[in-house]
């Protein structure tokens, strides 16, 4: 029989090697209790890779990826490098979610190999809050250089996918992501008089690593970035008990 | 031998016709014109005259404030330039003049005669007036040019050639020139037969001394400008060598000596150049240049190495050079200790980094404007040091003074913009909307229908006729709509719907919100 405090030694070494040693991962919360709880890791981890991608091919949905994206690098700290293949990004617009554009650096990639070369570099100076690209390809290859770059520091890589062909999925492919979002619009909030309300997004957790997939409609980034639950889905959950619901009204 | 030049201020191109012009200068408590232009000139005007009296001499007088620093420093670049150019040996002569020792260097450019001229004609070039005399001593140059103008004195000669100046033209103080011209002494001539005691007696030996350095009885030391010598270094092989593990360690050996060799001046580099000198002759260059100026070693070496594969070694490389071909002054900075907060990152470096990679203009901000058009209100800024608008104090009785308010942001947080601003708007076919002021119910973009389920707007945003001619009447009334499946766009409509002129009332796409 072995002594019981050996035992607990034992099993107090083996679970600082099972999490890679002592080490605080800082993770980027939502806010949402109904997302955050599902997450492995409370939130967003700062120093992973996080794949997002538009859930139809209209140029719509890609906007609401894009504000996604954007809202979660405004919550982020510090200058945001933000690497595109197009120069139609608004920057009103994203300063509108709370992406202030004395903290936004544009970089522009000719091809996709280039685009990921200087996120690659965005990540290792370790100077930056965030860093956004926008790829069609990226494989598993790139998208682990991708995540052992961002490890060990405190820059949230953000890979937008696009549709490489019309019809496929871009979130299918293999990769080195530790969570990845489908995100599309749905209605907005009904207003009581006419007019468009705030806008709602449905986001789909397609795969994390250390948990499951769920799908959920939030409402859209307000100007400091942060996204909430629809009004209706709240007072659910209060009527409920606390207990997440599984589908959004 | 030397020469001595006066280069005149330099002239300005289109604007003699329009007014003569003068620059004026405090003088205690008077303001005396500087320097006169030569339509001035012609009117009478001096230099040393009273501004109010040239002003009362001359209707539509241009006076501008003389900058005697500026004239300076510029004479001084254009010494070094003559020392690079013309002459080892360049020395600035007053505030107005420069002497080049020309021994030895004469025959290169065709002999005296043709280099007088064509050192007056590359400063003609240049942009300034100038006036040249060659003569033995630095002091007989100095008279000929000012009292004289274009004179080649032949060597030995000076003595006859100054004989007929003004005393005043042997450098000697004011007092002295006034006192010999109440002795009846006008011509330097007179003075070189006065005896050399009484005269030595009477007005001190720096009399003497000028007049013995023109006629060259005493020698007269320039003090030479040094023009500053750009940073390289270098390293030889004696074997050639090929590889770019090779190259990588020379260079990573190179560039401390450079960081030790930029330190020593105090300098930063801006713009760094390494030429592999190949075997056949066919140098191999990589240029790279930083956004701010630094000397870190591990920097630019990081910088450096990523473009070894620029090089082709062919047959080996026999020597590499890193030379500095734009620096700046890099002196300590003030560290700004805050223990409450993490100052902020640098990004200097990963500019630089990105740079070499993607270059330059591949990278930028975005800087608010003021302006309502979409795509009017945002401009593109460089990446580092954003200029930060000086806030403009305006004058005492201006009636903005009276405004306390904070200024507004550029961007109202209160009127929805798009993500993404499609760089033209794009027609939408099938439009069914009720005029003037309502929504469409459907339309069609890029060949798929839409039907609106909720909208908002107009918006209405004016052409700016103070730009453009054409947009003074023009109308786009914006609205923002979402189809069924929430999908929210950018619509506007060309016109306001009662006016004909405002537009042709055809609808367009241009932004998408998320």
């Amino acid at each position: 029989m072995a002594d019981p405090a050996v035992l607990k030694q034992l099993r107090e070494s083996l679970r600082g090697l099972e999490t890679g040693g002592f080490r605080r991962r800082p993770a980027l919360p939502f806010n949402i209790e109904a997302v955050d709880s599902r997450l492995a890791d409370g939130g967003l981890r700062l120093d992973a890779l996080h794949e997002v991608a538009a859930g139809t091919s209209d140029m719509a949905d890609d906007c609401a990826a894009t504000l996604f994206l954007a809202g979660i690098a405004a919550r982020a700290w510090g200058p945001v490098l933000w690497v595109v293949r197009r120069r139609d990004l608004f920057a009103p617009g994203l300063a509108q979610s709370g992406l202030d554009p004395k903290r936004l650096i544009y970089a522009e990639a000719k091809d996709d190999a280039e685009l990921l070369a200087v996120m690659e570099e965005g990540l290792r100076h370790r100077g930056l809050g965030a860093v956004i690209g926008e790829a069609k390809r990226a494989d598993m290859t790139a998208t682990r250089r991708l995540q052992l770059a961002a490890e060990g520091g405190r820059t949230i890589a953000l890979l937008m996918k696009r549709a490489a062909r019309e019809g496929s999925d871009p979130i299918g492919m293999p990769s080195a992501a530790v969570t990845r979002w489908r995100v599309t619009s749905a209605p907005s909030t009904k207003l009581p008089v006419e007019g468009v309300g705030r806008a709602r997004w449905k986001l789909e957790l397609a795969r994390q690593k250390g948990g499951e997939g769920f799908e959920i409609i939030v409402e859209a980034c307000d100007a400091s970035g942060r996204c909430a639950l629809p009004p209706v889905m709240a007072h659910r959950k209060a009527v409920a008990g606390g207990t997440a619901p599984r589908r959004a009204a | 031998m030397g020469a001595g030049g006066c280069p005149s201020i330099p002239p300005r191109s289109g604007e003699e016709l329009c007014a003569p012009l003068v620059t004026s200068l405090r003088n205690g408590s008077r303001i005396e014109i500087a320097a006169a232009c030569p339509a001035a000139q012609a009117l009478g005007l001096r230099s040393g005259m009273a501004v109010t009296q040239a002003r009362a001499q001359v209707r539509g007088l241009d006076v501008r404030p003389a900058d005697p620093e500026g004239d300076l420093a510029s004479l001084k670049s254009l010494a070094i330039l003559a020392a690079r150019r013309w002459s080892p040996c360049v020395a600035l002569s007053g505030t107005d003049g420069l002497f080049l020792d020309l021994s030895g260097t004469a025959h290169l450019f065709g002999g005296e005669a043709a280099m007088a001229r064509r050192i007056v004609r590359l400063l003609a070039r240049a942009g300034f007036t100038a006036r040249i005399a060659i003569a033995d001593t630095p002091g007989a140059a100095w008279a000929l040019a000012r009292y004289h103008g274009y004179c080649l004195c032949p060597p030995g000669e000076q003595g006859a050639a100054l004989a007929e100046l003004p005393t005043a033209a042997l450098r000697i103080d004011e007092a002295a020139v006034e006192l010999l011209k109440r002795l009846g002494v006008d011509r330097i001539g007179q003075l070189s037969a006065l005896p050399r005691a009484p005269l030595t007696r009477r007005f001190g030996a720096a009399t003497v001394l000028r007049l013995d350095q023109a006629l060259g009885r005493i020698a007269e030391p320039l003090d030479p400008v040094i023009p500053p010598e750009s940073i390289a270094v270098q390293q030889r092989f004696a074997e050639p060598i090929a590889s770019a593990e090779a190259i990588e360690h020379w260079l990573a050996t190179l560039t401390p000596r450079l960081a030790a060799a930029l330190e020593t001046e105090g300098l930063g580099v801006q713009a760094l150049e390494c030429v592999a000198d190949r075997i056949d002759g066919v140098p191999q260059r990589i240029r790279i240049g930083l956004a701010r100026p630094n000397r870190d070693p591990a920097h630019l070496l990081r910088l450096l190495k990523r473009r070894i594969e620029d090089v082709e070694p062919g047959y080996g490389i026999d020597a590499i050079t890193l030379h500095v071909r734009r620096a700046a002054p890099l002196g300590p900075e003030p560290v700004v200790e805050r223990l409450d907060e993490e100052a902020a990152p640098d990004i200097a470096t990963l500019v630089d980094t990105l740079a070499t990679r993607i270059g330059q203009a591949a990278m930028w901000r975005m800087r608010p404007v003021e302006s309502d058009v979409p795509e009017r209100s945002e401009a593109r800024a460089p990446v580092l040091d954003p200029p930060a608008r000086p806030a403009q104090r305006g004058k005492r009785d201006d009636v903005r003074q009276l405004d306390r308010n904070p200024p507004l942001p550029p961007w109202h947080p209160g009127w929805p913009r798009p993500t993404r601003l499609l760089r033209r708007p794009e027609r939408l076919d099938h439009v069914i909307a009720e005029l003037p002021d309502q929504p469409p119910r459907r339309f069609t973009w890029r060949g798929q229908p839409h039907r609106v389920i909720h909208a908002d707007g107009p918006e209405r945003i004016q052409g700016e006729w103070w730009k453009r001619d054409a947009e003074r009447m023009s109308v786009r009334d914006y609205f923002r709509v979402e189809d069924e499946a929430g999908r929210r766009y950018w619509l506007f409509r060309a016109g306001d719907g009662e006016r004909a002129v405002t537009g042709d009332l055809s609808w367009y796409l241009h932004g998408v919100f998320g």
